[in-house]
C-alpha cells in the first residue's frame, strides 16, 4: 500500500525523520518497500494567473501572455499550450527556475518576442508521465505562492508491503493508529459529521444472503453536478496513493477507501430498475464488469442486483452498465460489510484483484460503514453538491463477526517470550493498540476491536506484546542445546560419501529442474506415463521427470554448445514414476559422461570414455556399500541395445541401468559424440553392509593363471559364475586379466585369461592340493560352458 | 712363487684404473680375488713353503690383497657416484609440466551450502529429514493453518497437478510429516527442493529451502533468537549484525523475518541490499497452536519454533554470486569455480 507521508502526519506527527519513521514501521512488521519523493526536484515555480493573451506576431501556435505572479508588474511569457486563456491559474516557472531534468529557465526570445519564464504542464513538473496542455489550478489558488507548497509536493510516498493479517493497516487511519502506538502518541480520526437528508427518496434493500453480507448501507444522492472537478488536494493524495483521478464520485469513493479502509461503490441511480438485492448469482447469469471483462457467474458468486439483473460482483467490482459516467447526476452509494469468507477467492477465481476485494477478503472493520458513508456523502456534497436521501441500512447482527474476550495467561507470555514483562508495560501495550482489557490475577482478559481480524487466540496477543515491545529488545538464549546423542546409522551409507566418490572420479554435480519438456521426456522414456503440471511456467518445464537423464542431457548439450568437449555430470534427486495410478517419488542418482576419459594431457594419447569406464564408476559406488550386483545385457529403450546393462543386486532387486545413449537419440538430441549414462536407485545404493570380521589366514597364498578358450557368446560373468558355483573353500579370488581374439584362437572363440588366488586358512597348501583344485575347476568349466585350456 | 705380490698388485691396480663400469671392476675383482684369481692362487701356493717363509710371504700377499681391496672399494664408490650423477642429470625433468590422470570434479554450490547448513545443525543434535516433493494440499497448506482461499495462498504461486495435489511450495510440510509420526522432543532440519510458479531475474520456478524446527517443553522465542544468531554466526564465520522484524506466517506466531547486515557493503547501503543495509535471510517464529493441534501435539505442554531459509540466497551471499539463474544452467564454467569447495 502507498501512502503520503504528509497525509499521515496530519493524523499523527511524531518528531522523527522520514528515515526513522520508515525504520519504525518496518520493525513493527509493516515492511516498507520503498520511499520516493512525491515530486521530482524542481525550484522557482509559483502560481500564476494569466491576465491576457495575444497572438504572437510571427508564430501561429504561440501566444504572448501577461502573467501575474504576485509581483508588482506582470511578466510577459510566451506560451504554446492550446488551453492557455485569460483568467487561468497555472504553475509559472520564473527566470532562474530549475525544472526536473536540470532544465534551467532563462530569459529568452521566442521568434523575436521576449519571454520571462515558462508556463508549465504536469509533465514538465514531473507530476505525470503525460499531459495535454498546461496544468490547470483551482480558481482560488493563491497567486505568487510556491507551487511545491501549494500542492504540498515536499512529501514522500511510502510503499508498505503489508502481510495478509494486517488488514487494519490498509488505510491512512490504520497506519496512523499504528504510528501513534509505536510513538506513544495520541491521534485523532477524521471528524465525520452526519449530513441531514434533504429528501426522502430511498431504494429498497433486500439482503438475501445475510451470512455473506451482514451489513448493507445505501443512500441516494440526487442532482450532483457532473461537471464538478475533484479538488487538487484530493487528486494529489489519490495520486500519491497510486490512484488515478476518474471523476468526482469515483475519486471520493477511492479517497474514503484509502482514508478509512472501507470500500464503497457508487451506482448510477437512473440505471437501477426497482430495488437493490444482495444475492447469489443465478447459474446462467453473466455480468459486464467495469474493466471491460464479461464474466459468467455461478451459484457461489455474490452479486448486487436490481430487479432485473446483477449490477456488481459484490465486494469485487461494479458492472459497466450501472457505473457512474461523466453525465451522471443521481447516484446510489453503497457501503457494505461483506464477510472475508464470502469474498475470499472470488476475485481470483475470475482473475480479478481489486482494492475492494483485497480489503474485504482480509477483513474490513464491521463497525465502520455508517461513518464511511457519511464521510463520502459529506465529500460529495462539498465538491459536487446534490440532495441527500436517508441511509437505508440492513444489518443482521447475528452474522456480524464476534469479538470475544481472549484469555492471555501471564505465565504463558513468559514461557513463549522467555522474559517476564511487567504488567504495567503489557497493559500499556494492549491499551494503545485499542484492545479493551480486564486484568485478572494470573490472566488478562482482552477483547479486540472490530478492525482487528487477526486477533482471536492467546498466541495472537503474545505476538502483539512481542511486536510492540520490540523483537530486538527480547532476550536471546545462548543456547538451547540440550542434546541427546544421535545414532550413527552405519547400515546407511551417506549420500555425501557417494557424491564425493564421483567428484573424485572427475564428475561435476549438476542440479537440473525436476520438470522437463515433454518432447525430451518422451524421447528418452516413451513408455513412462507423463505426469503433467496443470499450470506449467512454460512448455520447457511442463512434465515431471521420470528419469534424471533428461535434465543431464540438456545440461550436457548446454555445455557442448559452448565448446566443452568433455562433460561428466551427476545429479541426485527425486524422479516421478506413475504406476497403477500412484505416483512414486524415488530418490535417484544419475550420471552422464561424454568425451575423453581424461582431460587432455601432454605425452599421453587420450581416448574417449567407454562402457567399461562408466561401469568402473558404478562399481566403485556399489563397492562403497558392499553391494554385490550383476550386470546383464538387457534392453533399455534409451540405450544402445548392445551396450546397455541392467544392474540387479544379489538379492534380486533392480538397482539401475548403465549404457550408451542410443545412437539414434544421440543424433536426434544433437550430440556429436557417444554419451554414456547411468541411473541408480539411491535407496538401494545406500544400503550399507556392516562388515563382519573373518580371521586372517597365516598361510601363504598361491596364484595360478589359466587361459581358457570359450565360445564368443560365453560372457565373462558366466565364467566367473561357474567358478563361484563350484566354489572350493580355499579359492579366495578370481580376476580376469586378459581377453584375446585373433591369431592362435579359432574364429568364433576367444581366450580369457584368469588369475586364481588360492589359500587355506589352516595349512600351507601342497602343489598336489593346488593342482586338485585347478583340475576340478577345469572339469566344471568344460562341463558347464565348454571351456578348454588354451595350449 | 710364480710372481711377486707387488707386481701382481701393480698389475691389478692398473686394470682397476682402466675399468669404466661396475662390470669391468667386478671382472678385475674376479681376476685377482676370485677362486682362480691371482691372489688366490698365490695363497694356495703358500702351502708349499716352510712355516717361516709361509708366514712372511703370507703377510706380503695379504698386504697386497688388502691394498687392492681398498682401492677396489674406492673405485667402486667413485664409479657408482659418477654413474648416479650422470643418471640424475639425465633424469632431470621439467617439474612445471602439469600432472596427469583423472581431473577432480566438484559439488554444486547449492550442495556445498546445504552441507554446511546441515553440519552446523547436526553438531547440536538436529536430525536431517527429507519429504516428498509432490505433496498434498493438506500437508502443504491446511495443516499449516493455511485454509483454502486464505490470502497467504496468494503469496505461494503454486504448481498444481489437480485440486488436491501440488508441488510443495516450501519445506514446511516436512514439519507436519515429522510431527505426525514422532513425539517431542524434536530437533529436525529438512532441506530440499521447493517450487513456485514464478520465473524472472530474481525467481526460478525451483529452488531450495532448509526448514528447521525444535519442539520441547519450555521452548521460547528467546531460544529461537539464540539458535538463529548462532547459526548465522557459524554460517558466515563471523559475528554479524542480525535483526528480527515482525512478520506474518500462518503457521507461526509470533512470526519474524530475520535480516542480516548486508555482507556486501557491511550495512553501508548498496545495490544488493536496495540501499537498506539489511538483507532478508530467513523467516521464523514460534509454532502456531493450530499447527500443534492439527498434528495432535499438546501445545500446552510443548512449545516450539520453526525457521525456513532460502539456500540460493545464502549461497549467493556467501560466494558473491550475482545471478540466481546461474544455479540451474549447469554451465561447467560456473560450476567448476566451486570445485574445491567442501563442507
Amino acid at each position: 500500500m502507498k501512502i503520503s507521508e504528509n497525509w499521515l502526519r496530519t493524523y499523527v506527527n511524531p518528531e522523527i525523520s522520514t528515515a526513522e519513521l520508515v525504520a519504525q514501521l518496518t520493525m513493527a512488521g509493516l515492511e516498507v518497500d520503498s520511499i520516493e519523493p512525491a515530486a521530482a526536484v524542481f525550484t522557482g515555480v509559483v502560481i500564476g494567473e494569466v491576465l491576457s493573451t495575444q497572438q504572437h506576431p510571427d508564430a501561429d501556435r504561440l501566444k504572448v501572455c501577461q502573467v501575474n505572479v504576485g509581483e508588482t508588474e506582470p511578466l510577459q511569457i510566451v506560451c504554446g499550450a492550446t488551453n492557455v486563456r485569460e483568467g487561468l491559474k497555472i504553475p509559472a516557472a520564473l527566470v532562474g527556475a530549475i525544472l526536473p531534468g536540470d532544465f534551467k529557465i532563462k530569459k529568452s526570445k521566442l521568434r523575436g518576442v521576449e519571454s520571462l519564464g515558462m508556463l508549465c504542464s504536469e509533465k514538465e513538473l514531473g507530476l505525470a508521465a503525460d499531459a495535454h496542455g498546461l496544468m490547470e489550478l483551482a480558481a482560488n489558488a493563491p497567486v505568487g505562492i510556491d507551487i511545491r507548497e501549494y500542492l504540498s509536493l515536499n512529501d514522500n510516498i511510502i510503499e508498505i508491503d503489508l502481510t495478509p493479517n494486517r488488514a487494519d493497516c490498509l488505510s491512512i487511519e490504520g497506519i496512523a493508529r499504528e504510528v501513534a502506538v509505536l510513538n506513544k502518541l495520541d491521534w485523532s480520526a477524521t471528524l465525520v459529521e452526519k449530513t441531514t437528508p434533504t429528501n426522502i427518496d430511498e431504494l429498497s434493500v433486500n439482503v438475501l444472503t445475510p451470512d455473506a453480507c451482514p451489513r448493507y448501507l445505501g443512500r441516494l444522492i440526487k442532482d450532483v453536478n457532473p461537471k464538478a472537478e475533484t479538488p487538487s488536494w484530493m487528486q494529489e493524495r489519490l495520486r500519491r496513493s497510486g490512484m488515478r483521478s476518474l471523476g468526482v464520485i469515483v475519486d471520493v469513493t477511492n479517497y474514503v477507501l484509502i482514508e478509512l479502509g472501507q470500500p464503497l461503490h457508487a451506482f448510477d441511480a437512473d440505471k437501477i430498475s426497482g430495488g437493490i438485492s444482495v444475492r447469489h448469482a443465478h447459474s446462467d447469469e453473466s455480468i459486464a464488469l467495469l474493466n471491460g471483462q464479461t464474466i459468467k457467474l455461478d451459484n457461489e458468486a455474490l452479486v448486487i442486483a436490481d430487479d432485473r439483473q446483477a449490477l456488481a460482483l459484490a465486494g469485487v467490482m461494479g458492472g459497466s452498465e450501472s457505473s457512474v459516467a461523466s453525465t451522471t447526476q443521481n447516484i446510489f452509494l453503497e457501503c457494505a460489510f461483506f464477510t472475508p469468507a464470502s469474498i475470499a477467492g472470488k476475485a481470483r477465481k475470475f482473475g480479478l484483484h481489486t482494492d475492494s476485494s483485497h480489503r474485504f477478503e482480509r477483513g474490513v472493520d464491521f463497525t465502520l460503514q455508517e461513518r464511511a458513508i457519511e464521510r463520502a456523502t459529506q465529500l460529495i456534497i462539498d465538491i459536487a453538491g446534490g440532495s441527500v436521501g436517508p441511509i437505508t441500512e440492513v444489518t443482521s447482527i447475528a452474522f456480524l463477526p464476534s469479538r470475544n474476550a481472549v484469555i492471555v495467561r501471564k505465565q504463558r507470555i513468559e514461557k513463549i517470550l522467555g522474559l517476564k514483562i511487567a504488567d504495567t508495560v503489557i497493559a500499556d501495550i494492549f491499551q494503545r493498540l485499542g484492545l479493551s482489557i480486564v486484568p485478572q490475577d494470573d490472566n488478562w482478559l482482552v477483547t479486540p476491536p472490530g478492525f482487528r481480524f487477526d486477533i482471536a487466540i492467546e498466541a495472537d496477543l503474545i505476538e502483539e506484546i512481542a511486536r510492540i515491545y520490540g523483537y530486538n529488545s527480547l532476550p536471546s538464549n545462548n543456547l538451547l542445546m540440550r542434546s541427546e546423542l544421535g545414532l550413527a546409522p552405519e547400515a546407511l551409507l551417506e549420500l555425501d560419501r557417494v557424491k564425493d566418490l564421483l567428484v573424485d572420479r572427475g564428475y561435476q554435480e549438476a542440479i537440473t529442474y525436476s520438470f522437463v519438456d515433454e518432447d525430451t521426456q518422451k524421447a528418452i522414456a516413451p513408455n513412462d506415463i507423463v505426469i503433467r503440471l496443470q499450470n506449467p511456467i512454460s512448455a520447457d518445464l511442463a512434465v515431471m521427470r521420470s528419469t534424471l537423464w533428461g535434465g543431464l542431457i540438456k545440461a550436457a548439450l548446454y555445455n557442448t554448445h559452448r565448446q566443452q568437449t568433455r562433460v561428466r555430470f551427476f545429479e541426485t534427486g527425486l524422479k516421478f514414476v506413475e504406476k497403477n495410478g500412484e505416483v512414486l517419488q524415488q530418490q535417484t542418482l544419475s550420471g552422464l559422461s561424454l568425451g575423453s576419459l581424461y582431460p587432455e594431457q601432454w605425452n599421453e594419447s587420450t581416448r574417449n570414455v567407454d562402457f567399461f569406464d562408466i561401469k568402473a564408476d558404478v562399481q566403485a559406488m556399489l563397492a562403497l556399500s558392499g553391494i554385490e550386483a550383476k550386470f546383464s545385457l538387457a534392453q533399455q529403450i534409451a540405450l544402445h541395445p548392445g551396450q546397455s546393462a541392467e544392474i540387479v543386486t544379489s538379492d534380486g532387486h533392480h538397482i539401475g541401468w548403465l549404457g550408451m545413449l542410443h545412437p539414434t537419440l544421440e543424433k536426434e538430441l544433437g550430440f556429436d559424440s557417444q554419451v554414456f549414462l547411468f541411473e541408480l536407485d539411491q535407496d538401494l545404493l545406500l544400503k550399507n553392509r556392516i562388515p563382519t570380521f573373518k580371521p586372517l589366514s597365516k598361510y601363504p597364498s598361491v596364484r595360478r593363471d589359466l587361459a581358457l578358450i570359450v565360445k564368443e557368446d560365453v560372457s565373462a560373468e558366466a565364467i566367473i559364475d561357474c567358478i563361484k558355483a563350484n566354489n572350493q573353500r580355499i579359492l579366495q579370488d578370481v580376476v580376469i586379466f586378459d581377453v584375446y581374439r585373433g591369431k592362435g584362437v579359432e574364429e568364433g572363440y576367444k581366450s580369457v585369461a584368469l588369475g586364481l588366488i588360492i589359500q587355506d586358512e589352516t595349512q600351507t597348501l601342497t602343489d598336489s592340493e593346488t593342482e586338485l583344485v585347478i583340475s576340478k575347476l577345469l572339469n566344471a568349466l568344460t562341463d558347464t560352458i565348454g571351456a578348454k585350456l588354451r595350449d | 712363487m710364480s710372481a711377486i705380490p707387488e707386481e701382481i698388485l701393480a698389475q691389478a691396480l692398473k686394470e682397476l684404473a682402466q675399468s669404466e663400469d661396475l662390470n669391468q671392476i667386478d671382472q678385475v675383482r674376479v681376476n685377482y680375488l676370485g677362486k682362480k684369481g691371482l691372489f688366490t692362487l698365490q695363497m694356495k701356493e703358500l702351502g708349499k713353503l716352510d712355516p717361516e717363509q709361509r708366514r712372511i710371504a703370507g703377510q706380503v700377499i695379504n698386504q697386497a690383497k688388502d691394498s687392492f681391496q681398498q682401492q677396489l672399494e674406492a673405485k667402486k664408490i667413485e664409479l657408482e657416484q659418477s654413474f648416479l650423477a650422470k643418471r640424475l642429470a639425465a633424469e632431470c625433468i621439467d617439474v612445471t609440466l602439469p600432472g596427469r590422470g583423472q581431473s577432480i570434479g566438484g559439488l554444486h554450490p547449492i550442495t556445498t551450502t546445504l552441507r554446511r547448513i546441515s553440519k552446523i545443525f547436526a553438531s547440536v543434535g538436529f536430525k536431517v529429514v527429507e519429504g516428498p516433493e509432490i505433496e498434498d494440499d493438506y500437508h502443504n497448506f491446511e495443516a499449516l493453518n493455511i485454509p483454502a482461499h486464505h490470502p497467504a495462498r496468494a503469496m505461494h504461486d503454486t504448481f498444481y497437478f489437480d485440486a488436491h495435489t501440488v508441488l510443495r511450495t516450501h519445506t514446511s510440510p516436512v514439519q507436519i510429516r515429522v510431527m505426525e509420526s514422532e513425539a517431542p522432543p524434536l530437533k529436525v532440519i529438512a532441506p530440499g527442493r521447493v517450487y513456485r510458479c514464478d520465473s524472472d531475474i530474481t525467481h526460478t520456478p525451483m529452488f531450495h529451502q532448509v526448514e528447521g524446527f525444535l519442539v520441547d517443553t519450555d521452548v521460547s522465542f528467546a531460544d529461537l533468537k539464540g539458535v538463529v544468531y548462532e547459526f548465522l554466526r557459524a554460517f558466515f564465520e563471523k559475528d554479524i549484525q542480525v535483526r528480527f522484524r515482525p512478520s506474518y506466517f500462518p503457521f507461526t506466531e509470533p512470526s519474524a523475518e530475520v535480516d542480516i547486515e548486508c555482507v556486501i557493503c557491511s550495512g553501508e547501503g548498496c545495490r544488493v541490499c536496495s540501499q537498506t543495509g539489511w538483507l532478508e535471510v530467513m523467516g521464523c517464529g514460534m509454532i502456531h497452536p493450530e499447527v500443534f493441534s492439527s498434528v495432535k501435539i499438546d501445545g500446552e505442554r510443548y512449545s516450539g519454533f520453526a525457521f525456513g531459509m532460502g539456500v540460493e540466497r545464502l549461497a549467493m551471499l556467501r560466494y558473491g554470486i550475482n545471478d540466481l539463474r546461474l544455479f540451474f544452467e549447469n554451465d561447467l564454467k560456473f560450476l567448476q569455480q566451486f570445485t574445491h569447495k567442501d563442507g
